[in-house]
């Protein structure tokens, strides 16, 4: 799978961030839990890479773990050729934990600008502060904010850093729609300074969007990395859903243009590597079929044709359910 | 570049009240309701020190354990909103991070024990500039062992474990060491106050007969708690961080 890097630069350890072999457990009531078992991932300077996967999937670990936050069992963690630990003693990295509020008895530009002081080459806090759309609350007691507000807080803490890497761990959790799609206009200004960014997510449509690459974890294990583009061309890239009760579903997965079929209830989805030769098949053996969908699939999609399973945790990994392409998604629906 | 973020952790501690009511308001008015009657007692329980010193130092030995202590529960509460994790992927090392905290913490013991300072000459205390500064002296580094104490429980409890934990241990802690009342003479109390800190963070207050406020037992007895609250202190923090 291809893997951008910044032209005129080879790759080479002092430009890439790699995560060698991880191996990470942690006690349970049941004996150990092996929340990563066995990561490799190389970054190149200036990629923005999601880190896809549910709930469970061992984002976090990893993610602890490329900060210096968590000692790996096995493997090793390079930041630009150092050791975490080292890299962020530097000032070369900056960051939003999943979990986190804010610190209290201090105004928003007083908590920024004391966060400032810590780097070496931090950002004008006032333009911290503009970035992430919080210049009118700069004066507000951190204790007296909203959910969303508190979020872009901890954004600007983490912008102000001017990281050489920039790791945000499921960063838009606690903020509705319009929210989201401030924050990541935010985020695409500033990877477009050339900086390196990682963030976990579940919400598919933001790894879809917002990052270059996406590397799918689940249970532990990387299940896939490469272009969004590419993972959705892995599993078919449309699928078709028609009412059609009483048909095999066998009979049409093995129609012109189609790679697999499901029944789901009345109706039949139908993955499909040419949906155009499919739909023509499919109504010239079948004319009866009633409410047919097209759609694109999305990332959840070949991510369930990668991992083979459903969300285990029964958490819904959709998110914000907006289709990757119009119509109805046809993931999602009847799970 | 931590002189930035120390002002504003002073600032932050300045502005909270409860730390107020704690370590300077609560001692401020037990002084002056205890020692205010008794101000013309110049040899308390056969000390050879006045009622009002004796006081003095003892609401200035729980004012400034409870602002050392409270480190701790400054500590707790970073912890618990998840700060901590924040500070950790910064530049600022652990090493600069309990600095910060325990300066913070001598700044607030400074302020409380001016104030009892100042309610003490009110009530007719009066020592030579030199004893003034020795007692000073002591007193801070007396409060050595606290400021460990303060980091081992900020990693070690709750925000809501912690304010209990800190009320009880410091009245424990003062109540042993002869803040409240003298231990008497004899018995088992005043030997077993010999080994308790703030018993000889309430010494520094015999400053005022000459010679050392501190015996060799004294000064053995700090060093010694000295070293196990930093060892368990640190061990805290590393079961905390998860750090090898």
């Amino acid at each position: 799978m291809s893997r951008g890097s910044i032209e005129g630069m080879p790759a080479g350890p002092s430009n890439e961030i790699q995560l060698s072999g991880l191996v990470k457990s942690f006690k349970g009531p049941d004996g150990p839990i092996r929340a990563v078992r066995g990561v490799d991932v190389k970054i190149a300077a200036g990629e923005t890479v999601a880190l896809l996967g549910p709930n469970g999937a061992g984002k976090s670990t990893t993610i602890d773990m490329l900060l210096g936050l968590l000692m790996p069992d096995e493997g090793s963690v390079s930041v630009f050729g150092r050791p975490p630990a080292q890299a962020v003693a530097e000032g070369a990295v900056g960051g939003m934990l999943q979990t986190g509020q804010l610190i209290r008895d201090l105004s928003v530009g007083e908590l920024v600008t004391m966060m400032a002081s810590l780097y070496p080459a931090p950002l004008d806090v006032e333009e911290a502060l503009e970035l992430s759309g919080i210049s009118d609350i700069s004066g507000q007691r951190t204790n007296k904010l909203s959910g969303g507000q508190t979020q872009r807080v901890r954004l600007a803490v983490a912008l102000v850093s001017n990281p050489q890497l920039l790791v945000l761990d499921e960063p838009t959790v606690a903020l509705d729609v319009e929210g989201r799609q401030a924050f990541w206009s935010t985020m695409r200004a500033f990877a477009g300074r050339g900086k390196t960014v990682v963030f976990a997510t579940h919400y598919l449509e933001e790894a879809d969007a917002y990052a270059d690459r996406a590397v799918l974890m689940a249970h532990g294990t990387i299940v896939a990395d490469g272009p969004t583009t590419e993972i959705r061309a892995m599993v078919g890239t449309r699928t078709i859903r028609a009412t059609l009760p009483s048909v095999d579903v066998d009979e049409l997965a093995a129609l012109p243009g189609v790679s697999s079929g499901e029944r789901r209830g009345e109706a039949v989805v139908l993955h499909c590597g040419d949906s155009d030769a499919a739909i023509r098949a499919l109504l010239s053996v079948h004319p009866d079929a009633r409410d047919i969908e097209i759609a694109a699939a999305g990332l959840e999609q070949a991510f369930l044709a990668l991992t083979g399973d459903g969300p285990s945790d029964g958490q819904p990994r959709g998110g914000v359910s907006q289709p990757s392409a119009g119509g109805l998604g046809p993931e999602g629906a009847s799970r | 570049m931590t002189l930035v973020y120390m002002r504003y952790e002073l600032l932050r501690t300045l502005r909270n009240r409860r730390f107020f009511l704690l370590s300077l308001g609560f001692p401020l008015i037990l002084f002056f309701v205890i020692a205010a009657p008794n101000r013309h007692v110049h040899d308390f329980d056969g000390s050879g020190i006045s009622f009002p010193l004796y006081y003095m130092v003892g609401m200035a030995s729980f004012g400034t354990m409870s602002a050392m202590l409270s480190c701790g529960a400054r500590i707790a509460a970073e912890r618990a909103v998840g700060w901590n994790r924040q500070l950790r992927i910064t530049p600022l090392s652990p090493r600069a991070y309990f600095r910060v905290k325990v300066l913070t913490g001598y700044m607030m013991a400074i302020i409380s024990l001016l104030a009892l300072y100042a309610a003490g000459t009110l009530l007719g205390v009066s020592l030579d500039a030199s004893e003034w500064l020795k007692m000073t002296g002591l007193i801070l580094l007396g409060l050595v062992p606290f400021a460990a104490l303060g980091i081992m429980l900020g990693h070690m409890l709750t925000p809501d474990s912690i304010g209990p934990a800190m009320g009880g241990g410091i009245s424990l802690l003062a109540l042993l060491g002869g803040v409240w009342f003298p231990l008497g003479h004899h018995g088992f109390l005043p030997e077993l106050a010999q080994f308790i800190p703030s018993y000889w963070l309430h010494q520094a207050s015999h400053v005022a007969l000459g010679g050392h406020a501190w015996s060799t037992k004294g000064w053995i007895v700090m060093l010694a708690w000295t070293l196990l609250l930093s060892g368990l202190a640190a061990r805290a923090y590393r079961q905390d961080t998860g750090r090898i």
